[in-house]
């Protein structure tokens, strides 16, 4: 059992941020919202290297109440927190069950039913199947993060996962929400999305760099929320409809 | 006067990773110098950005290892009399083979890790011989790729340092910095000598001559049969 403790530093301009610390605890969803360069992306970069201080935003981050021991900082096979970033690929010239396999056995793990797993979640979060004979450099977008996301669930088995922007098309954001909620993994999303930002228990805006506010929805949001995974619904069943070829000649009736 | 030596292969980040260290050392407290074979900027560059000394050597026709081998006594003094507290020397990173680490310095190797996951293996000396291996671009990488990468760092060199990073924002720094900050001054320059043998300039390909195959040649010759495994440049 981890929690995370983020305490607060100061924004760009040096002023200190008036949060008050922060606790993620297993299964938390948190999304991180704000214009472009009002620190999003640092925030969990600080998270992802368990910042002391030590970084441009002055924060600290604790694990169960005190500075991580060096070996849950450094050593990828220790760390509690797997970072998947818009940027994030599979490089190797390898098929799925391959790529698996390397990171099972980087591991040592000889379980040997979690690649059908790993390859079932991620068939769970996005529509273009993914077979483990696929090769990764063929895979779409959505398909890798859908991948890496199972990874980092099932193989990592990280108890935090950070994502930065996850809206890419070709994966389904509510199931890879409501999983990652089911497994007790917390999570972290850096979004500009309505959806994945209401589904979050809680929401961190921020500004000039700072944490300008960390909100929690009483369930004054409810009927938005609501409204919101509806026209979700729809635009995926438009976009299914495009892409097999659909004319969309039907009368719409205003919102 | 502290040395540090970055080497790496082309591309792998070196400059990136030395700006960093520049940030966070004292202002203006160090000198760089470039070596380079061909064509070299970042002499340059690094002197606008940050206002230090800062020089570059091209070999041309010389390994530019060797000849940073050859200049790095005179360096030593340039940056002395400069006032310098740091002198950074960055490699040309050209064949892999050679580990410009000295005695009295900090050795860091810096390795992209979208190289590929052999690539620890294919530059075992220039990874064994350092005390530090940085690994940039660690933000583009899967998970299993970044623990795959490390375990041939490990398999190449042990006990060495792994520092990962994302080398144009910094992340993940700070342990690369614990060693520059714990990093003794030189005690005795004129005893500094290298920490491995690098490669001998003595075969017949090194003064000119363009046939290939080891019957044209003669000195050190190599026979398609006879290849060792991985070599880590003891």
């Amino acid at each position: 059992m981890h929690t995370i403790t983020i305490l607060p530093g100061h924004d760009r301009h040096g002023n200190p941020e008036t949060f008050e610390p922060l606790h993620l605890r297993p299964g938390d969803t948190i999304a991180i919202v704000g214009p472009t360069g009002s620190g999003k992306s640092a925030f969990i970069n600080d998270i992802e290297v368990f910042a002391q201080g030590d970084t441009a935003t002055g924060r600290r981050i604790l694990l169960n109440g005190a500075p991580p021991p060096e070996q849950f900082v450094r050593d990828p096979a220790c760390k509690p927190i797997a970072l998947i970033t818009q940027t994030t690929k599979c490089l190797a010239d390898l098929t799925v069950g391959e790529f698996l396999a390397m990171h099972l056995r980087a591991r040592k793990i000889t379980e040997c039913d979690l690649i059908e797993r790993t390859v079932a979640l991620a068939n769970e979060f996005t529509g273009e199947p993914i077979r483990g004979e696929c090769r990764i450099s063929s895979l779409s977008g959505g398909q890798t993060r859908s991948l890496l996301v199972a990874d980092a669930v099932i193989i990592s088995n990280a108890p935090i996962i950070l994502l930065d922007e996850v809206e890419n098309a070709g994966i389904f954001r509510d199931r890879v929400i409501t999983c990652l909620k089911k497994t007790g993994t917390s999570v972290i999303f850096v979004t500009h999305d309505p959806l994945v930002s209401l589904m979050s228990d809680r929401r961190i805006v921020m500004g000039h760099g700072a944490v300008l506010a960390v909100l929690e929805p009483d369930g004054s949001e409810a009927e938005v929320l609501k409204r919101v995974t509806e026209i979700d619904a729809y635009l995926s069943s438009l976009r299914e409809r495009l892409r097999s070829g659909e004319v969309l000649n039907e009368t719409v009736v205003a919102a | 006067m502290k040395l540090i030596i970055v080497a790496g292969p082309p591309s792998a980040g070196k400059t990136a990773v030395i700006r960093q260290i520049l940030r966070h050392l004292p202002e203006k407290s160090a000198a760089y110098l470039k070596i380079d074979v061909i064509y070299a900027t970042e002499d340059e560059e690094i002197a606008s950005e940050f206002g230090i000394p800062a020089r570059k050597v091209i070999s041309g026709d010389l390994c530019p290892d060797h000849a940073g081998i050859m200049v790095l006594s005179d360096a030593l003094l340039w940056a002395g009399k400069e006032g310098a507290e740091y002198l950074i020397v960055e490699s040309a990173g050209l064949c892999l083979r050679c580990t410009p680490y000295t005695t009295e310095s900090l050795g860091i190797a810096v390795l992209s890790a979208i190289g590929g996951t052999h690539s620890p293996y294919k530059m075992a000396p220039m990874i064994a011989l350092a005390d530090a291996a940085v690994v940039t671009r660690i933000d583009l990488v899967s998970q299993a790729e970044k623990e795959v990468f490390r375990e041939g760092i490990r398999d190449v060199a042990p006990d060495i340092e792994i520092i990962e990073t994302n080398a144009m924002v910094g992340t993940g720094m700070r342990y690369l910095m614990k060693m520059i900050d714990a990093l003794h001054e030189i005690t005795d320059a004129a005893g500094i000598t290298l920490r491995g043998s690098p490669p001998l300039g003595v075969c017949t390909v090194c003064v000119g001559k363009k046939q290939i195959g080891w019957s044209n040649h003669f000195g050190v010759v190599r026979r398609l049969d006879s290849a060792g495994s991985l070599f880590r440049g003891e």
